[in-house]
């Protein structure tokens, strides 16, 4: 149970998830594993209003797919009669895996986006126990071209503006940015500038691999993206984008972390390339920029001296505090914390399964 | 087959939660008597079980046999294949993971 001034952190696993609370962001106590032996892909935790809401995405290998929540810092877990996410009839589809949970702005009480696979966008008007389907990207004359990424084709990140209720961004591997401006009735491919080297054009309209997207906090029109390959950030609301690389050891990675409160400071993990997924010399760090991306900061103190393994687009996050909080965990199941904005980390947990999701938030009980 | 018959269904024990309890569902069925019939009968009843077993177009979820007797439903008609009087399904999760 959470006390006053806590810090929330949820780590969802390839078999389950795991749950933790610090005063100081350096001493956790864990509770867990809640729902083993299931994926827990997504997590959105939703601070909004008088309660804090804890929303999962689980996945079974053989009992398939859904939401819960807890509105008891997981003690409890209610999953709706109905489910959260289902396909209507006439789409054909199943849904695979719910790759985003994401609340939208405080204007916005009740609204959670969801980014699913097969690639799709879900609003949810009731906190997140029921989503439809955003019918202008399922009817989006692309989808036939888009394609899968190694992890699958889905939308993986759906980023609604504070600034304005009518715009949401989405990113999806393969595929790209996609923006709309009237609340997700239309959807315009927003990629020019953002290599696909892979492909015959490499600066398509849309077939990009971008592998996560992030908003500044001051400046919602600015975004930061890490691609497959390649380091981005857009000042005109994704219309054009530009190399932000120069003075990361590689531009490869899955992580994009904007600040949640300052404009300008960004992370992200660097992995050595496509073709070596694994961190620059086997030398894990986090590289923060608090000039939006013109200079690059290394950190690696507090984690390990050799580490082999990649940390995935949604296994890091910040917390909302003013002083931010850093948190991230890898693919061999450790999980670190950074009280001090990504300086210093601390190790919260270690030899968990895979991390595939970890999201954490400032919360009062 | 049509009518109305009684169907015992064998109930995996991670599914029980699904199902009150019961090891065993003893269901009156009625119309064409297939296994997708049995499973509506099921799923109105416990929906929970349901989404576990079939996605949302009705399909049977990858890892999830169901057996007719000694004989494995995909190996027949699928969910199409008929249920006879006094035979018996059993729901049983693929051995798959890791």
């Amino acid at each position: 149970m959470a006390n006053a001034a806590s810090v929330l952190l949820a780590i969802g696993t390839k078999k389950g998830l795991w749950l933790g609370t610090s005063t100081d962001r350096t001493h956790w106590d864990l509770t867990g594993p809640h729902f083993l032996m299931q994926e827990i892909p997504s997590i959105g935790i939703d601070t909004r209003g008088d309660r804090t809401r804890i929303l999962v995405g689980t996945r079974s290998e053989h009992w398939g797919t859904t939401v819960l929540h807890s509105d008891d810092f997981g003690a409890s877990w209610i999953e709706p009669e109905r489910a959260a996410i289902s396909f209507p009839a006439d789409t054909g589809a199943a849904l695979e895996r719910i790759w985003q949970l994401q609340p939208d702005a405080a204007s916005q009480p009740g609204v959670v986006w969801a980014g699913c696979e097969p690639i799709s966008v879900w609003k949810s008007t009731d906190g997140g126990e029921h989503f439809e389907l955003n019918r202008g990207l399922w009817d989006h004359p692309h989808r036939t071209q888009w394609g899968a990424g190694y992890g699958g084709a889905a939308a993986h990140t759906v980023l609604p503006s504070p600034a304005d209720a009518q715009t949401i961004h989405v990113a999806m591997s393969t595929g790209g940015v996609y923006r709309s401006t009237d609340g997700g009735d239309s959807w315009q491919a927003r990629n020019q500038g953002i290599s696909a080297y892979f492909m015959p054009d490499p600066l398509p309209e849309f077939g990009q691999c971008v592998h996560k997207i992030a908003r500044d906090a001051g400046q919602p029109e600015r975004l930061y993206a890490q691609n497959h390959h390649g380091v981005y950030r857009s000042d005109d609301s994704a219309d054009s984008w530009s190399s932000i690389a120069g003075g990361l050891p590689a531009d490869f990675g899955f992580v994009m972390l904007a600040h949640p409160c300052r404009s300008g400071t960004a992370w992200v993990i660097p992995i050595k390339a496509d073709g070596e997924r694994i961190p620059p010399d086997g030398k894990l760090a986090v590289h923060r920029t608090d000039d939006a991306g013109e200079s690059w900061t290394r950190a690696d103190s507090g984690l390990p001296q050799n580490e082999y393994n990649a940390v995935l687009r949604d296994a890091a996050a910040t917390d909302t505090a003013e002083l931010a909080g850093v948190y991230f965990g890898t693919r061999d199941g450790c999980v670190y914390a950074s009280a001090d904005e990504g300086s210093t980390f601390t190790e919260v947990a270690s030899h968990l399964p895979d991390v595939l999701c970890v999201r954490a938030a400032v919360v009062t009980v | 087959m049509s009518g109305v018959a009684d169907v015992l269904v064998r109930v995996p024990s991670l599914l029980r939660q699904f199902t009150d309890g019961h090891e065993e569902l003893l269901l009156t069925v009625e119309g064409p008597i297939t296994v997708t019939a049995v499973l509506d009968v099921i799923g109105a009843q416990f929906p929970f079980f349901n989404r576990r077993v079939r996605d949302e177009t009705g399909a049977l979820r990858r890892y999830v046999n169901i057996y007719l007797g000694y004989d494995d439903v995909r190996r027949l008609r699928g969910t199409d294949t008929t249920v006879l009087p006094g035979q018996e399904l059993m729901i049983i999760q693929s051995v798959a993971g890791g």
